[in-house]
């Protein structure tokens, strides 16, 4: 800082900042690689001026000053340009020699990130690194009383079913009268969740959806993707892959009137449809998508004007109850295909969660409920809304599944659970904790990103501009100078590459719990917790 | 492992056929309990085999408790087998009477519809049960025509012999018995197998994995006798009960509930559309092994039936007239040495075993059949 100049209230310094870079003059090769990559320009090339005091021996020459310069990069202190610590200066430097730093006493960006009286806004998750599904345990392992399974040689069927599934009695009933059945597919218990073509950049959805190709038809995996509020890209929409697709229906109907107009022309009905009324992230707002994403491409998908913000309300504007909101609209999505396709509601996780679902068990065409955690992720929202807003995941899917359990129709509606699965990378751990605890399915969505694409969002508020368009990895940028950098192709791998390594580690949780040919939802005597509380609450063994 | 034993006769036999069976798998089982279902009674129970029989075990006070009961019920006693016992081998408990009592039902009963007097008479069992537990004078373990069960902790030769089992108004053409390998619970009588509701009787051995998920569904159904599980393998006498009853399938679908066929195995079958409807329906009550069960139906059919990954052993074998399902060969070889060895049958993953009550021949009936027709 120049002496004259003056200290603001949010004049800061890089010790104040949560994020530093660190440099070094001797490796670096100025190449410039580091500032043109990072995507908040928080470094910039610098010249520095430095002085040094040249003395010699003995009194004939008094001490002088040399001056000299050096290039570099500085690291801006400006609360707008504060480094993210997504650490593209590293990944592309070619000596190693810059590298950002957290620093955890650097808080006083946090009370100054609302310039112009902007609250702060970003993409991500919770930032919250603890989670109570990597506390529980799997502790009833077959042994001698009954032998272990195999894990690599016997067979497993590893599918849970969508749909609504009738009392066995009247299911058969049905069967042998001809009757209708509501429609129910047999798919795989991983799902990726719901993000938009528009908050994923194209090659990023592009990959998804080849990677899930693949799995399907190559590998015979039943994936499904939800589409997230965004609609679906018209070729899509006419293609035999549709069958892989959970169409998303939110708010904003955004991409519903091109879905609509595309009904008569698809070759196969979508695997389901979900409609969004909460998020986990965020519960109680509606989904965001900024202004800086919105190109023509997505416009023209979703059917709205390029370059303007996309808020979809809170709530769907024209319905003003439960009834409304769930049996009119389930009814209407499952008349618009013939009733051959399941309905579903997707809500945040609330303490309301259990009237939403003693609803939709009284309604006859509800196909499941698919509940959102607080650990969640989203392309944008408020910081205060990702903190600070929801309800965690394991205790709202609990209590559901008891109320279930209760009226008797466990399985018959399924549960789908979201929210924070796989957050410290423990995917098929946290996926088999939830199942039983009574999921039928889980969604995943960060951790798509991050093993699929390379996202370097961590819950220690990583990145996380995904709501700026922006993202160096290129996976929820819309700027294609940006998301070239993503090659679908590598992306699709690396999608068949986690779910096959899922499907192991699930195999490996499942075989020794002597489970294989059904999806052990509900088994909660298999789980234990060292937390007292915790395990009433879940009603699991505590065990220490 | 538990190890069970069956035998199916037209002539009445005496359990302690059964038992001897048992005692020569003894190896296999630690002589924690031992359970015997008995149907096709010989002697006085015979003699009205409409009459429902109630099997227990009563207390001095709880046999007043039961006639109390049974009176306002309007059930008058007919035929009575009462074993008292003062001093019971190691490991038995001294308890009040054994009792197997047939009752004459009441006037009206025989107008009521055969749904009605089921229900009613699962009722009172329950009732009685309950009441029982409460007070720990009264166990029930059935009430049905034809029908006695005795249970007992110990090892069960010394527990048939110490009751007397071999008494001729205890012969039976119908026999389940298991000894029990006290694994994950208490000693509890009701844990003993076999388990019996309306009719419909079995015994396994083995873990049952998927209890927990399986019991919460079965409690949930609304049906009366559906609760105890003191053991993990009462769930399989309810399913059964539920394939039979609720969905009126026969036995040969009962293996489609508990092991459905795989999708490719599924793919040629002839009854592809109605099997993949009834995995999606019952897959709450699929199980996932190691088990190998052993029941009766109300029509007098006996078969065995394994998990899907066959896990556990079995043998069905003997000669027309009578055939034996037990655990390991040296039973069979016991209770019917004179048979063909070579017609022996030890039923496979996707194998159902049955023996008609004619007990003219074994068959045996694979997932990939067809479905026998409908009526």
């Amino acid at each position: 800082m120049q002496p004259t100049a003056g200290i603001t209230p949010s004049t800061l310094s890089v010790k104040d900042l949560p994020w530093q870079v660190e440099w070094n003059k001797d490796t670096c090769t100025l190449c410039g690689r580091c500032t043109s990559v990072c995507p908040v320009s928080a470094i910039e090339l610098a010249v520095h001026r430095k002085r040094v005091v040249e003395t010699t021996t003995g009194l004939l020459q008094k001490p002088k000053n040399a001056y000299s310069v050096f290039h570099g990069i500085r690291q801006r202190t400006d609360a707008a340009y504060a480094c993210i610590g997504c650490a593209m200066c590293t990944m592309v430097c070619p000596n190693n020699a810059i590298r950002p730093m957290r620093l955890d006493e650097g808080t006083t960006l946090r009370f100054h990130n609302n310039r112009g009286g902007h609250a702060r806004t970003r993409g991500g998750r919770r930032n919250a690194p603890d989670s109570l599904l990597d506390q529980i345990k799997f502790i009833r392992i077959s042994m001698l009383t009954d032998p272990a399974l195999d894990a690599g040689r016997h067979e497993f069927e590893l599918r849970t079913l969508l749909g609504r599934v009738l009392p066995p009695e009247q299911g058969l009933k049905a069967f042998q009268e001809n009757g209708w059945v509501p429609a129910v597919r047999e798919i795989y218990p991983l799902v990726i969740g719901s993000m938009s073509f528009g908050a994923l950049s194209p090659n990023m959805w592009e990959g998804l959806q080849m990677g899930v190709a693949y799995l399907n038809e190559e590998l015979g995996m039943p994936v499904r993707m939800c589409t997230g509020e965004g609609g679906c890209p018209p070729r899509l929409l006419r293609s035999r892959f549709l069958k892989y697709v959970i169409l998303q229906i939110a708010s904003g109907y955004f991409g519903w009137d091109e879905i609509l107009h595309a009904i008569p022309q698809m070759k196969e009905d979508p695997c389901a449809i979900e409609i969004k009324y909460g998020q986990g992230a965020k519960p109680g707002d509606g989904g965001l998508l900024m202004w800086h994403k919105v190109n023509k491409l997505i416009a023209s998908i979703r059917g709205v004007p390029p370059g303007v913000s996309l808020p979809s309300p809170p709530t769907h504007q024209t319905q003003y109850s439960i009834e409304e909101s769930v049996a009119k609209m389930i009814q209407s999505m499952s008349m618009a295909w013939g009733f051959r396709v399941p309905v579903y509601p997707k809500i945040s996780a609330t303490t309301t969660s259990r009237a939403v679902l003693n609803n939709l068990v009284r309604n006859p065409y509800a196909a499941g409920l698919a509940i959102d955690g607080e650990d969640g992720g989203t392309g944008a929202a408020y910081n205060v809304s990702m903190n600070h807003m929801g309800h965690p995941i394991a205790s709202n899917i609990r209590d559901c599944y008891h109320d279930l359990v209760q009226q008797g129709c466990q399985n018959e509606i399924p549960l789908i659970a979201g929210g924070g699965i796989g957050k410290n990378g423990n995917l098929a751990h946290n996926a088999a904790a939830l199942i039983m605890l009574g999921a039928s399915m889980v969604q995943v969505g960060k951790y798509v990103m991050q093993a699929g694409a390379g996202c370097v969002g961590s819950e220690i508020d990583r990145c996380n501009i995904c709501n700026l368009g922006r993202c160096p990895k290129g996976i929820t940028s819309q700027d294609p100078r940006v998301y070239r950098r993503l090659d679908p192709e590598k992306v699709a791998e690396r999608v068949v590459d986690f779910y096959l390594a899922f499907d192991t580690e699930l195999r490996k949780i499942f075989a020794p719990l002597g489970r294989s040919t059904s999806l052990p939802v509900g088994m909660s005597d298999a789980l234990g917790i060292a937390n007292r509380d915790a395990a009433d609450r879940l009603g699991i063994q505590y065990v220490v | 492992m538990c190890r069970l034993f069956a035998l199916t006769s037209t002539e009445p036999v005496s359990p302690m056929v059964a038992i001897n069976a048992l005692n020569v798998m003894k190896e296999g089982h630690d002589g924690s309990g031992v359970g015997l279902y008995l149907s096709g009674l010989s002697g006085p129970f015979a003699e009205h085999p409409e009459y429902p029989i109630l099997s227990g075990i009563f207390t001095e006070k709880g046999l007043k408790r039961l006639d109390g009961i049974m009176d306002d019920l309007g059930f008058r006693p007919f035929h009575s087998v009462s074993i008292i016992k003062s001093s019971p081998p190691v490991g038995t408990p001294k308890r009040g009477v054994y009792l197997a009592r047939a009752y004459e039902p009441p006037k009206a009963w025989a107008d009521l519809p055969e749904a009605e007097r089921t229900a009613q008479l699962v009722q009172a069992r329950v009732a009685i049960r309950q009441q029982g537990e409460a007070e720990r004078d009264m166990m029930a373990f059935s009430f049905w025509p034809g029908v006695v069960m005795i249970k007992e902790v110990g090892d069960p030769l010394t527990v048939g012999e110490y009751l007397g089992l071999d008494r001729p108004d205890l012969h039976a053409r119908r026999i389940l018995c298991q000894g029990r390998q006290n694994t994950n619970y208490a000693i509890n009588l009701y844990a003993c197998h076999p388990f019996f509701i309306e009719g419909v009787c079995t015994m396994t051995n083995g873990e049952n994995t998927a209890f927990i998920p399986i019991r919460e569904y079965l409690s949930s159904r609304n049906v009366p006798g559906y609760m105890g599980y003191q053991s993990d393998s009462e769930v399989f006498t309810h399913i059964m009960h539920f394939t039979h009853y609720k969905l009126g399938l026969p036995v040969e679908a009962y293996k489609h509930v508990i092991t459905p066929l795989s999708d490719a195995e599924m793919a040629g079958h002839p009854d592809r559309d109605m099997l993949a409807r009834l995995k999606v329906l019952c897959r709450k009550m699929i199980i996932d092994g190691p088990n190998c069960v052993i029941g009766c139906l109300p029509d007098g059919t006996m078969f065995m039936a394994q998990d899907r990954k066959k896990l556990r052993p079995g043998v069905v074998g003997g000669k027309p007239g009578m055939y034996a399902f037990s655990s390991e060969l040296c039973g069979l070889d016991a209770a019917i040495p004179d048979r063909d060895k070579t017609l022996d049958f030890q039923p496979m993953h996707l194998d159902t075993a049955y023996v008609r009550p004619e007990c003219q021949e074994v068959t045996i009936c694979s997932q990939l059949q067809a479905l026998p027709r409908q009526r």
